[in-house]
């Protein structure tokens, strides 16, 4: 295999899709979905919040490799954050997988497994499709469906 | 033909001599030899047709039909030629009937508004089927949803076939129009267009026939199969992109009101009324894209040269090919496996998703198409998001197929 495919299908990112963490409905919580049109790609996050921090982040869904990794990673990474160190990430991961590496410097921890979907442009949409749609959750959005388009 | 003909042989020196004419064929794709199995997109172009832009912007550039100079006599001569070329390909009977648009989409869209205004009624059905592209899907939604007329859908079974019962019953007194696909670009089945138009003729509806994918896979011939409109695409005609054709009638053009006003499709114009130019110059407002139908005519000319007898018997040998061997690799399951079939195969793995199938070929130099194809009522059909899809061209070689089945078992791999 190219190692620029090692690199995206890092054994981190195959465990997460083959044992998604967090795969589940919050009956309570925030219900928010993404939709990627270029694929058909649908998953459903959902956030609870309780003084000002994630309490718990679950999703569910059909998607790529990528999107369900990038999403299970997610709900792991973002539990029991504060809304404002949700908000950081979230643009710490966006930069990540869009910009050059010397850019995005800071160090996210496992997420960085994703750093590989940069060299994929046409992937990266399925690696922010859950991210979309816990930021439209975390700013309080309306639950009208987010798209990647 | 029914007369005892020669099947074509088809030597790999042939496809080989036949590649030499496609210079993109030889790039590399990430280290790797090109395996270019995205016909159904859009195929390539033989260097006639890249010369025919260039030579046609190097000796012969202005606009058409106004100039009295040299230059756009030659550019006027040139696009007309075009269009001679386009009406032999599709063998229609006049070269007015065949008018220049920008896609097959766009030719869908100027039948649904120009004649479906005109023809459609409150209560009126339209009859399409389960297997459309949504560019012969949405026009006619459109059309339905500003005349009152209601949108009929003749299902597909579990193999993609059409269900000819339900074709029909659903065929009616109030069916003015059938839209239907000749080949689906999701699934490969090909329709039996020639008893779809007789019964549709029989009921009083006319029939359009979106032979986008099947124009470049099988002859044409708009008069023996009777259909009032035929809508195709040059970039599938190993032409450039920005073209499209629609074939129709002389008696149902001419009836129709203009789709789009401006200069080109009047004969007079005062601010109080204008009146129409002649086909097909009616339906051609504004400046058309004269190298793109020059070019246009080089791609019907060389498929011509290259024969559909030809054609036909290669990609029908290859797909026997490239289904067996697929379907041989662990977890593959066709989407699509209708008795009739051509040119493709669309088809889904076990616990791994098409999107990254399509990026794993991908780099084994595998180019393929992932995702619902713009036809998503028939992913729905089928309970797949999307599908991973291989579509075959003249070009297409059982080593191009090989190397996709190498591909999908690396991808097994990686996914294992």
């Amino acid at each position: 295999m190219m190692d620029s495919l090692q690199e995206l299908y890092q054994e981190v990112i195959l465990d997460h899709n083959r044992r998604p963490r967090n795969f589940r409905a919050i009956a309570t919580g925030v219900r928010q979905e993404g939709y990627n049109p270029l694929c058909g790609d649908r998953l459903v996050v959902y956030v609870s919040f309780a003084d000002g921090m994630v309490s718990d982040v679950a999703f569910e869904g059909a998607g790529c490799a990528i999107s369900k990794a990038s999403a299970s990673l997610m709900t792991e990474a973002l539990r029991g954050t504060t809304v404002a160190v949700a908000q950081q990430v979230f643009a710490d991961f966006h930069a990540m997988i869009t910009s050059p590496p010397a850019e995005a410097a800071r160090d996210l921890g496992k997420l960085t497994a994703l750093a590989g979907v940069r060299e994929f442009p046409t992937r990266v949409k399925c690696a922010s499709l859950a991210w979309h749609a816990v930021k439209a959750a975390l700013d309080g959005a309306a639950p009208a469906p987010v798209s990647t388009e | 033909m029914a007369t005892a003909s020669t099947a074509p042989v088809v030597t790999a020196d042939a496809v080989e001599r036949l590649r030499q004419e496609f210079p993109i064929l030889s790039v590399r794709a990430h280290g790797h030899r090109l395996a270019y199995l995205d016909n159904a997109a859009t195929t390539q172009k033989p260097r006639e047709v890249v010369a025919a832009i260039a030579s046609y912007y190097e000796t012969a550039n202005a606009n058409v039909h106004r100039g009295v100079h040299l230059l756009s006599e030659r550019a006027t001569a040139a696009f007309e030629s075009a269009r001679e070329d386009v009406a032999a390909f599709f063998n229609a009977a006049h070269a007015h009937e065949i008018v220049f648009t920008r896609n097959a989409t766009e030719s869908i869209n100027l039948v649904a508004q120009s004649w479906g205004g005109a023809n459609l009624k409150a209560g009126d059905e339209v009859l399409i089927s389960a297997m459309e592209h949504h560019s012969n899907i949405v026009p006619w939604q459109m059309a339905c949803a500003r005349t009152g007329a209601v949108l009929k859908v003749v299902p597909i079974d579990d193999h993609g076939t059409l269900d000819l019962e339900a074709f029909h019953r659903l065929l009616g007194p109030r069916t003015r129009i059938v839209a239907m696909t000749q080949l689906s670009n999701a699934l490969g089945t090909v329709n039996p267009m020639a008893a779809i138009v007789a019964a549709a003729h029989a009921a009083g509806a006319v029939v359009l026939v979106d032979g986008a994918q099947a124009a470049y896979h099988m002859a044409v011939d708009v008069q023996a199969l009777d259909v009032d409109f035929y809508v195709a695409t040059g970039h599938k005609l190993y032409g450039p992109t920005g073209m499209g054709v629609l074939y129709g009638k002389t008696a149902l053009l001419d009836a129709m009101p203009p789709f789009l006003g401006g200069g080109d499709m009047i004969a007079s114009v005062t601010f109080e009324q204008s009146t129409w130019n002649v086909l097909p110059y009616k339906f051609e407002a504004g400046t058309p894209h004269i190298a793109g139908a020059v070019a246009l005519g080089a791609g019907v000319r060389f498929i011509r040269r290259v024969g559909f007898d030809w054609i036909t018997a290669h990609e029908s040998a290859l797909l026997a090919y490239a289904t067996e061997a697929v379907q041989a690799v662990p977890g593959v399951r066709l989407i699509g496996t209708s008795p009739a079939k051509a040119s493709i195969l669309s088809f889904v793995m076990d616990d791994v998703h098409p999107h990254d199938i399509g990026t794993v070929v991908d780099r084994a130099g595998v180019a393929i198409r992932t995702g619902h194809h713009c036809a998503q009522p028939v992913m729905a059909r089928f309970g797949v998001p999307a599908t991973a899809r291989a579509s075959l061209a003249m070009y297409n070689t059982p080593e191009d197929v090989d190397q996709l089945v190498a591909a999908l078992h690396q991808a097994r791999t990686v996914f294992a």
